[in-house]
């Protein structure tokens, strides 16, 4: 293994569920236990933390544990950790974290993510709900036309691409049912069925195109991906998977200024750091807060060009564990819960160790691409097995 | 109150003030940079081309085009009249301006992309919400 290099070691996840009542600083030490045991790691091999965006005191249910909570709680002594919004989406926690490893100020880094936004709108005294009044900052621009959910934000980018582009919601609809499907083989996932189509049809709209299925739903979880330097892999036991490069660009940090999502310019950057292109990702874990981001970032990585994202997955043959693109194996948000951006690196590091059971694609994947955002934030990850 | 509840409002500010208030003298402010020409949204005190602090706010049509929109039916609060459109308008002055807006005055199904639409002010307690009506 190569030393400079960063590894992802050890993957875990808690419970995953809505409206759990467990602390979500125990939902975060069930992630952890489960990654340490992963990578045969112990609670003091630990020396950095990196988490996404940070604890929001605001907005408690969207980010209830700090990275300075975790270090204090569970008795961490580190070296190094950060934790804050003002990064690269959800998955710039782990390019962070793969940064410090390589740059020797770290060797084996606890990388997570919390999320407890059912369980905080369940018990708004302890949790309470983000204020509305005396808007500032970039809400200003968006709540006083009611425009209060990102649904609102993303359905108008995918609007002009069925303007543009002439994409359907038959088309769009693929993207839930594959979640849906590949949710139903994975034990660990929210949703336990696949969906039908006249189901998809049927639900209600909540911010057109978008229906019901077509947006994530608050989940109570946390993952952890442990992020170890090349130096010191000799300590851990679980078959390591290479972070083999990391992008996330931003070109108008705006959610209505932008003429494309963060997943275009983000797609482009993550080919110009390594050796790979897009005909080589052998398994595809795209961000689906809302069923339009994967198809931006088919079309920012490149997999399609621009304005053929709804062809590319037309009937769902594709992106299915068998075809040629297989695209969120565990369900993604919309099936497996909304782990927030994490939930993708794990799954990858899931598949491409060849742990997927039900799920598992066949021959043997080396190549995944982990993806987080696609508004104004973006983040990708290339990882490889190599082994 | 055209949608059943208030409307969450901006905290004015230095910056943000003459865009939320324009609307009492019938006008539409958006910062433009004096030197370069560049309009600005949000506005900000410097100009993001050519870094002058030349910058102010600048009266425009109020002529624009719906770039894209939505229809959307969740209450995301409780008394929020639904169906209504959240839309992204496109200025006409500054094409690559976007105001998120409501369109107004007429059932959603006639919106599209590309109808021409022109402010319509809404005040509420002394903000001036610019939000768009289709030109007839």
């Amino acid at each position: 293994m190569a030393r400079g290099e960063a590894y992802i070691t050890g993957i875990g996840m808690s419970e995953v569920g809505v409206r759990l009542d467990r602390h979500p600083l125990l939902l975060t030490l069930d992630a952890v236990r489960e990654a340490l045991a992963d990578a045969g790691l112990k609670p003091e091999q630990i020396d950095g933390v990196a988490t996404y965006p940070g604890k929001m005191p605001s907005f408690l249910g969207f980010s209830p544990v700090s990275s300075d909570d975790v270090i204090e709680a569970l008795g961490l002594s580190t070296r190094w950790h950060l934790g804050g919004a003002e990064m690269t989406a959800q998955l710039g926690a782990i390019s962070a974290a793969a940064m410090a490893v390589k740059a020797g100020r770290a060797r084996h880094v606890l990388c997570f993510r919390t999320v407890y936004e059912a369980a905080a709108m369940a018990n708004p005294t302890d949790y309470p709900p983000p204020r509305r009044t005396e808007l500032t900052g970039a809400s200003q621009w968006t709540a006083p036309f009611f425009a209060i959910s990102a649904a609102t934000w993303v359905a108008q980018y995918a609007t002009r691409h069925m303007a543009r582009y002439g994409m359907t919601r038959e088309q769009l609809s693929e993207i839930a049912l594959n979640a849906h499907r590949n949710a139903a083989r994975n034990p660990r996932a929210l949703v336990k069925e696949p969906l039908s189509a006249e189901k998809y049809f049927f639900a209600r709209m909540i911010s057109s195109p978008f229906c019901l299925y077509d947006c994530d739903r608050f989940t109570d979880a946390s993952t952890v991906v442990i992020v170890s330097a090349g130096e010191a892999l000799d300590e851990v036991t679980a078959p390591p998977i290479r972070i083999a490069a990391t992008a996330g660009s931003v070109e108008r940090y705006s959610w209505d200024q932008a003429e494309w999502p963060g997943s275009y310019p983000t797609g482009k950057a993550l080919w110009e750091r390594c050796d790979y292109g897009p005909d080589d990702i052998d398994v595809a874990q795209f961000y689906d807060g809302f069923a339009f981001h994967p198809i931006t970032w088919l079309e920012g990585l490149g997999v399609c060009g621009i304005g053929e994202g709804h062809r590319f997955i037309e009937g769902g043959t594709r992106i299915a564990l068998d075809g040629e693109l297989p695209l969120n194996t565990g369900g993604g948000q919309l099936g497996a819960g909304r782990l927030h951006g994490f939930g993708f690196a794990h799954e990858s590091v899931v598949q491409l160790r060849g742990e997927g059971g039900a799920r598992q694609v066949p021959g043997s994947p080396r190549v995944a691409v982990a993806t987080s955002g696609g508004g104004p934030m973006a983040a990708a990850l290339l990882l490889t097995r190599e082994s | 109150m055209s949608l059943g509840v208030p409307r969450p409002r901006p905290r004015l500010d230095r910056d943000n003030r003459a865009f939320w208030t324009g609307g009492g003298e019938g006008k539409l402010m958006i910062c433009r940079c004096g030197d370069c020409g560049q309009w600005l949204h949000p506005p900000q005190p410097v100009c993001r081309a050519c870094w002058s602090e030349n910058v102010a706010p600048q009266p425009v049509s109020g002529r624009g085009t719906i770039d894209s929109f939505t229809v959307n039916h969740q209450p995301w609060m409780p008394g929020l009249a639904v169906p209504f459109v959240i839309a992204r308008v496109a200025l006409e002055e500054a094409p690559a301006i976007y105001l998120t807006t409501n369109i107004v005055g007429c059932p959603v199904e006639d919106v599209a992309v590309g109808d021409a639409v022109h402010v319509a002010f809404e005040e509420e307690d002394g903000i001036f919400f610019p939000l768009f009506e289709k030109d007839t």
